[in-house]
């Protein structure tokens, strides 16, 4: 009964009850003078619930009438979810809090982004898929304009909004088609009533308009437009954020969406998801190259590195969901060190990120430096770097899937990535030295996370910590 | 005809036309107004679905309340709409093509619209004959569909914190009334007397 499918979502609740009552504790003490002890708790908690989905049974429980199911896949990428978002909160406090714009919603509006994500990766019922996605999105939006007094933070916000509002918009309609041909809006009664051989021209707009949805969330090509203006006018910390939790939670979702739903029809669904990832892959590497400011220049990167997760989607086998879960968990770790340090990069007190200003760190900061050329080094995907064996397994689920174009067109897009992330690590060894140098943000947690970051895309070739095999067993348990 | 066949192509055509003009009339007053019209009108449509809660929910909150304070905003805000719709035209050619793709695309699938063998058995009558239209829904929001319930109280907390944060500054500058000291101000210490002799200052 209820009771049961309320202990299902235990994690869920007491996130969402931790947000509230946090909430209204802070508004009736000091408020943003307790905004440093709430991100520390937020972080805390967010650890402690990940342990207590990794410490929990493994079994496949759904709840709510298949509304919410609760299995391997949806536990391995809420652990992942819940410790970056703990990670990348910590990492932000003290760059908001030096700033002046640290509040006490900010971790709590984060907890209830990730309430939503969680939700989202959990999803059994196109409803539900809906409810998540519109929760993280709204917590996103705003912590998008986070920054009032600054003009591009609220023109970050405003854009997100609108354009997340169209692309909602798109996958309610989908929603709608795909509901009005299958008669139930469960994923289980999708898959039954969706037959292999001829499905009807209306499931396949609607399943056409659910993927341009859900590829706006992960900003596939050509839903991206909003990624580089929104990263880039957004604070810094947000930014980090936005690159890497939503970003597994909404291939997450796309995984889940494409197998429990339309599992029965990948070969329609297939070529579309082929299509998004290699547009996206070379717009990813085409536009970085002519960018000079470091977060523009990660928003493309996150948009060839989304189009790599996909391949491992269109290859449409259980390997291919495994290699996409480690491709996310290797991409949000080095992207947390990236941000790390894009985050204490600073030219007298003011924070800066224009590419140029990286010039000849190796000097100044040789440390940041060889940390910062290996976590390059593991974006473009050279060996022996993490990065490769992440684009790696992804090629080889293409290859397996017999999709040889795919792997090809991997490669290339891969090679031409390679020269933007080539020319920082140019500017640091051997640039010209600039008039004001960067100086030392003298953060310690900044620096342990960037130097942990980078240890991982050199050691975590040895050991992935049991990564692999949790991916393994989450890519199963969706698939059978 | 029936009647009720008649009362449906009258209410459809009623919130296309409303949201049709929304869109197209140069007053943004005016758009409000239609708003509301296509509001109105998809409250009848849902009388004629048998969902008379649904369709008073619809009047009270969404024209007694959302589109009012719509209404206010609109009269309020100063936005030159003008330009806005200039901006607008720049963009038509593009947007017209994408709704002609869109309308046929739509009528490709639609014209051939076969839902699945299984569709035909979920499908049921939606309303049931032994309950109350409210308590049907009550029983479907607080049970069956309770995690959606709730999310959607999380999406619109979020929504009111996100209002809040956004929009709430503390200026320091500003000298703000404060009712308690104003309240607790002893008479006494207010007024001094002094008693100034003549021929001196203070």
């Amino acid at each position: 009964m209820i009771y049961d499918d309320l202990n299902i979502i235990f994690p869920e609740i007491f996130l969402s009850v931790y947000a509230m009552v946090a909430l209204l504790g802070v508004v009736y003490t000091s408020k943003d003078e307790l905004a440093k002890r709430v991100t520390w708790v937020t972080a805390f908690i967010f650890i402690l619930v990940a342990f207590l989905i990794i410490f929990s049974e493994e079994k496949t429980e759904i709840a709510f009438g298949g509304m919410f199911i609760n299995d391997a896949f949806s536990r391995f990428s809420k652990i992942i979810i819940l410790l970056s978002a703990a990670v990348v909160l910590v990492m932000g406090q003290e760059y908001m809090s030096r700033r002046g714009f640290l509040r006490f919603e900010y971790p709590l509006i984060v907890t209830l982004s990730v309430v939503g994500m969680m939700v989202m990766v959990s999803a059994g019922d196109l409803m539900s898929l809906y409810m998540g996605l519109e929760l993280q999105s709204l917590a996103l939006y705003v912590i998008a304009a986070f920054k009032k007094d600054s003009v591009k933070s609220t023109e970050a916000g405003l854009k997100y909004f609108v354009l997340g509002a169209l692309s909602s918009g798109l996958l309610l309609y989908g929603s709608a088609l795909v509901y009005g041909y299958s008669g139930t809006t469960l994923f289980s009664g999708i898959l039954s009533n969706v037959s292999t051989d001829a499905p009807s021209l209306g499931l396949l707009f609607g399943l056409a308009l659910v993927i341009a949805g859900l590829a706006f969330k992960v900003s596939a090509v050509p839903f991206h437009m909003w990624t580089p203006d929104v990263y880039e006018g957004a604070p810094t910390p947000v930014t980090a954020f936005f690159a890497t939790v939503p970003k597994m939670a909404a291939i997450c979702l796309f995984i889940r969406v494409m197998y429990d739903a339309f599992g029965n029809i990948i070969n329609d669904w297939q070529q579309i998801i082929a299509l998004l990832s290699i547009l996206s892959m070379f717009l990813g590497a085409f536009a970085a190259i002519g960018q000079t400011d470091l977060k523009r220049l990660l928003a493309y990167s996150s948009i060839a590195h989304m189009g790599y997760a996909l391949i491992g989607l269109a290859a449409g086998t259980e390997f291919g969901v495994q290699s996409v879960l480690e491709y996310m968990t290797i991409y949000i770790t080095m992207n947390i060190g990236v941000f790390a340090i894009v985050m204490s990069m600073q030219q007298d007190g003011q924070s800066v990120t224009e590419i140029a200003s990286l010039k000849m760190i190796s000097e100044t900061d040789p440390g940041k430096a060889i940390a910062l050329v290996i976590l390059l080094f593991s974006l473009a995907g050279i060996p022996p770097m993490l990065g490769f064996f992440a684009k790696f397994e992804v090629l080889r689920a293409a290859i397996n899937a017999e999709l040889v174009y795919l792997a090809v067109l991997g490669v290339l897009a891969s090679v031409i990535g390679a020269f933007y992330y080539l020319r920082i690590v140019y500017f640091i060894y051997f640039g010209e030295m600039p008039e004001t140098p960067l100086d030392d943000a003298k953060s310690p947690i900044l620096r342990t996370i960037w130097t942990a970051s980078a240890a991982i895309m050199i050691f975590g070739i040895v050991s992935l910590l049991g990564v692999e095999q949790m991916a393994k067993a989450a890519a199963f348990s969706l698939l059978n | 005809m029936g009647a009720a066949v008649f009362a449906f192509y009258l209410f459809a055509l009623s919130t296309i036309t409303g949201g049709l003009f929304t869109v197209l009339s140069r007053n943004p007053v005016h758009s409000v107004l239609w708003l509301i019209l296509s509001f109105l009108s998809s409250a009848g449509l849902f009388i004629l679905l048998g969902a008379e809660f649904v369709a008073m929910l619809m009047i009270i909150v969404y024209v007694g309340a959302v589109a009012v304070l719509f209404l206010f905003v609109v009269m309020m805000l100063d936005v030159d709409f003008a330009s806005l719709k200039a901006e607008m035209a720049k963009y038509l050619p593009l947007g017209l093509l994408i709704v002609i793709v869109l309308l046929m695309e739509l009528a490709m699938g639609l014209a051939v619209w076969v839902p699945s063998d299984g569709a035909k058995m979920v499908l049921g009558a939606p309303i049931p004959s032994d309950t109350h239209n409210t308590a049907a829904l009550g029983l479907l929001i607080y049970d069956q569909y309770f995690l959606l319930f709730q999310l959607a109280g999380l999406i619109l907390l979020v929504a009111m914190i996100g209002a809040i944060v956004l929009t709430l500054r503390h200026r320091k500058d500003v000298k703000r009334q404060d009712i308690l000291t104003q309240i607790y101000r002893d008479p006494d210490e207010a007024i001094s007397l002094k008693d100034v002799k003549p021929g001196q200052g203070l």
